[in-house]
């Protein structure tokens, strides 16, 4: 599948209030079409999911936002990418696809345990997204944040380390396959919660903006970028944070990963209204909804988001329509999606359709992408090797870091005010 | 911040106060006998902490032009404007969650919530990313905010809105807990908590908002800090240690009172820190005493009671001379008739027999009516 001229549908306003199933189908190109009887208690697999076409931009309908730069884009430049940044979207992409599938490889000889979530299929959302970012730009993620650590920047050593339980993991060893951060990197989790990141991801919009604001740092220009899935949009949380992050004007762009299925919960079964991007519009914020199996079209949305964000114009709800290649988690069957479908978005795979693009436009060429390709053979086996000699973390590391005070009472640094109960730091519970 | 020399004396002269609640007819004037409400105490040691540290900002519900549903944040909206003093909407799992990131980030929010039942619709939020994230972040990223608001019964609202957290919050590792008596007690935690770089529940008692106490000059001025996980011994005596917090601790003076007239001397312990808690203050009295009475208004399972009962059993088993009495909420939830109510909650009548079974002056075990 190659990249084609952007669909561009012209901004006009999303008459609200529409329900699902009242108004024609046929008629309303906003709605998703149903084949047989639209049966939601029913099997999912009388529902099909029919994605609309791609680009489109809701407009709140008080407010017109700048859906000029897509086509500017359009019109100027033939290309989207120059080589360099193929080559850099490619590899990161390589190395999201390369590292799941060491995990479960590693998973099944017993080196990683516990709850093992893999990003199989939805690379072009994390790549389209986070290589936009700046260093300084915060990325909160879900349980499923192997492949949002590595975007970011977090080494795949220090990923692979964690997922082993090692002392040399990026939290060393303490937080595990659902718990990455990084500070380095501007990570703040893997949360295991569905719907826990969002709150603190519009907290950590917040603060760029009250560092901009109250406490007159004029760089602190920083946006913070939300994954979550399609099941979060139905957790209170999500609207609460679409609600203050529209009327403080935040920094963050919410970026759902729809791949239809919560765990075996199809989305259609779950959602009253399926269309998550038209949420947006309801709190006064633009709503997208893209392609999430390309990641070309991917960063254009995101570009125009995270401009959106750094200008100080407020929130984006962005939904990239994906689908996850593997089941929920390495425990999972994954029974219930229908082969078919599976079939479907297996042919839309986000790496050859990369590949295919920069072929075709001569951006590279086979023997280039080869090269990658082996290149992260290379890190990841370098990765496992690391991670196989760390050391497990040492006993005295079970009671550390409770506190950031590293005694556990009283304030200062200078050691005023502290009470040393000396039991607590001796750590007399006995391991 | 105070010299050394300066910091043991004022601890000296904090410890052997009596901190009595409004009127005393006989006291040793030490300073400046000033009076302050715990309401005044808690908004001057916010207004304190936010100038001195412009990252300090306050959130919660009615905080800004409303002044703070008890009236707490009265004045800081116009002092700091509503950019450090936020009215949020009605959305505690959000507006929680904007604190702890915003927290994650190096800012200091003070998050208030108008009760602390209504804190269960965030507790996700203070245990799993506030409490929990230094640890699963090996120590990256900690959380230096405060969670305060009025905790436990007030009068006459019913049982979803008198339900105490003390134990909850308590038994998280991650997080501290602290919950003042006094004006004093109000100022020095709160200050401690907001300059800790910890996250701390902070348990006010909405019936205390109103009580004036004494203060002296030191606890006036702006750096005056109270250490977090150290007990205050508000009565010293040697027959029976009396354990409380917050507005039980009012009650557990009176006790102390009306013991000594039948000879019975009260040692009252103001326990502050329910997390850390400060285990080797209750035990040395417990072994000067060997008697122990826990009071708390909360429900009695798993309650901080039970906690410092095992405590004492655990170090000092073979000081105890007399089993250790636990006073605590009727096991219900809080009913709303008046008369209901007042047998819900510890009252000094209990609390006077139970130190009287713990001394084996024989009294009958059941309350009446």
């Amino acid at each position: 599948m190659s990249f084609s001229a952007t669909n561009f549908a012209q901004p006009r306003p999303v008459p609200v209030g529409i329900r699902s199933n009242e108004k024609s189908l046929s008629s309303d190109p906003f709605r998703f079409r149903f084949r047989g009887s639209p049966s939601f208690l029913g099997s999912p697999h009388s529902l099909r999911f029919n994605p609309t076409p791609p680009l489109k931009l809701a407009i709140p309908h008080c407010r017109r936002s700048t859906a000029a730069a897509v086509t500017d884009v359009k019109s100027s430049a033939n290309m989207l990418i120059t080589k360099e940044e193929g080559l850099e979207l490619y590899e990161d992409m390589i190395l999201g696809r390369f590292f799941e599938d060491m995990c479960a490889q590693m998973y099944y000889r017993g080196k990683m345990f516990g709850f093992v979530h893999l990003y199989n299929g939805q690379e072009a959302v994390s790549t389209g997204f986070i290589k936009l970012l700046k260093k300084e730009d915060t990325v909160v993620s879900t349980y499923r944040d192997h492949v949002h650590a590595l975007s970011k920047g977090v080494p795949a050593r220090a990923v692979m380390s964690e997922l082993f339980g090692k002392a040399t993991g990026c939290c060393r060893g303490q937080g595990g396959s659902m718990h990455m951060f990084s500070k380095e990197h501007n990570l703040i989790g893997g949360f295991a919660f569905i719907g826990e990141g969002i709150p603190v991801a519009t907290g950590a919009a917040f603060s760029s903006k009250y560092r901009r604001e109250v406490l007159k740092e004029a760089s602190a220009d920083h946006v913070t970028l939300a994954f979550f899935g399609d099941g979060t949009c139905n957790n209170g949380q999500f609207y609460e944070c679409l609600n203050m992050a529209a009327l403080w004007k935040l920094p963050i762009i919410f970026v759902v990963e729809n791949n239809l299925w919560a765990i075996g919960m199809s989305h259609l079964r779950a959602t009253s209204d399926p269309e998550i991007w038209k949420k947006g519009p309801a709190f006064g914020m633009a709503g997208v909804h893209v392609d999430g199996m390309d990641v070309l079209k991917v960063r254009e949305v995101a570009k125009e988001a995270i401009e959106r964000a750094r200008r100080g114009d407020g929130p984006t709800l962005v939904e990239c329509e994906t689908y996850r290649f593997r089941g929920h988690s390495l425990a999972d069957p994954d029974e219930l999606r229908d082969p078919a479908e599976k079939a479907r978005y297996a042919a839309r795979d986000p790496i050859s359709a990369l590949k295919k693009y920069m072929i075709e436009n001569k951006l590279a060429n086979e023997q280039e992408l080869k090269s990658i390709e082996k290149k992260i053979d290379e890190v990841l086996d370098d990765a496992v090797e690391f991670s196989d000699e760390s050391p497990l973390p040492p006993r005295s590391q079970l009671l550390e870091n409770v506190f950031a005070d590293s005694k556990g009472f009283g304030i200062g640094p200078d050691g005023k005010y502290r009470c040393e109960d000396p039991k607590f730091t001796q750590g007399t519970a006995h391991v | 911040m105070l010299a050394s020399f300066q910091h043991s004396k004022m601890l000296r002269a904090i410890r052997h106060k009596n901190i009595l609640p409004a009127i005393s007819a006989f006291r040793a004037f030490s300073s400046s006998a000033k009076e302050m409400t715990v309401r005044e105490a808690l908004n001057s040691a916010l207004d304190e902490e936010m100038s001195a540290d412009p990252k300090v900002f306050l959130m919660g519900e009615e905080v800004g032009e409303y002044q703070g549903a008890y009236k707490i944040t009265k004045g800081l909206l116009d002092k700091y404007g509503p950019e450090r003093v936020l009215d949020t909407p009605i959305t505690e799992a959000g507006f929680t969650g904007i604190g702890v990131g915003a927290a994650y980030y190096g800012l200091r929010p003070v998050v208030e919530f108008m009760t602390f039942n209504f804190s269960m619709q965030a507790i996700d939020h203070i245990i799993n990313s506030a409490a929990k994230s230094n640890y699963m972040s090996a120590g990256q990223i900690s959380v230096p905010i405060v969670f305060r608001g009025p905790n436990g019964a007030a009068a006459g609202v019913g049982a979803q809105h008198s339900q105490c957290y003390a134990a909850w919050y308590a038994s998280c590792p991650g997080l501290k807990v602290l919950s003042p008596y006094s004006s004093e007690d109000a100022r020095g935690l709160l200050k401690a908590a907001i300059r800790d770089p910890d996250p701390v529940v902070f348990l006010e008692n909405e019936l205390l908002y109103g009580e004036s106490f004494p203060v002296s000059a030191e606890v006036l001025d702006s750096s005056f800090c109270l250490p977090i996980g150290k007990a205050k011994i508000e009565r010293e005596g040697k027959d029976v240690t009396i354990t409380a917090f917050s507005k039980m601790v009012g009650y557990a003076l009176k006790v102390g009172r009306i013991l000594a007239k039948e000879g019975i001397s009260a040692e009252v312990i103001n326990l502050r820190s329910i997390r850390p808690l400060d285990r080797s203050t209750i035990n040395a009295s417990v072994r000067k005493t060997n008697r122990l009475v826990t009071v708390e208004e909360g429900f009695p399972q798993h309650g901080v009671g039970a906690e410092i009962c095992t405590s004492v059993i655990e170090e000092s088993f073979g000081y105890l001379d007399a089993p250790v009495e636990r006073i605590a909420g009727a096991d219900v939830p809080m009913p709303y008739a008046a008369n209901l109510e007042r047998m819900a909650v510890p009252q000094v009548e209990d609390i006077v027999r139970a130190a009287k079974r713990a001394c084996y002056r024989s009294v009958p075990l059941a309350a009446t009516a």
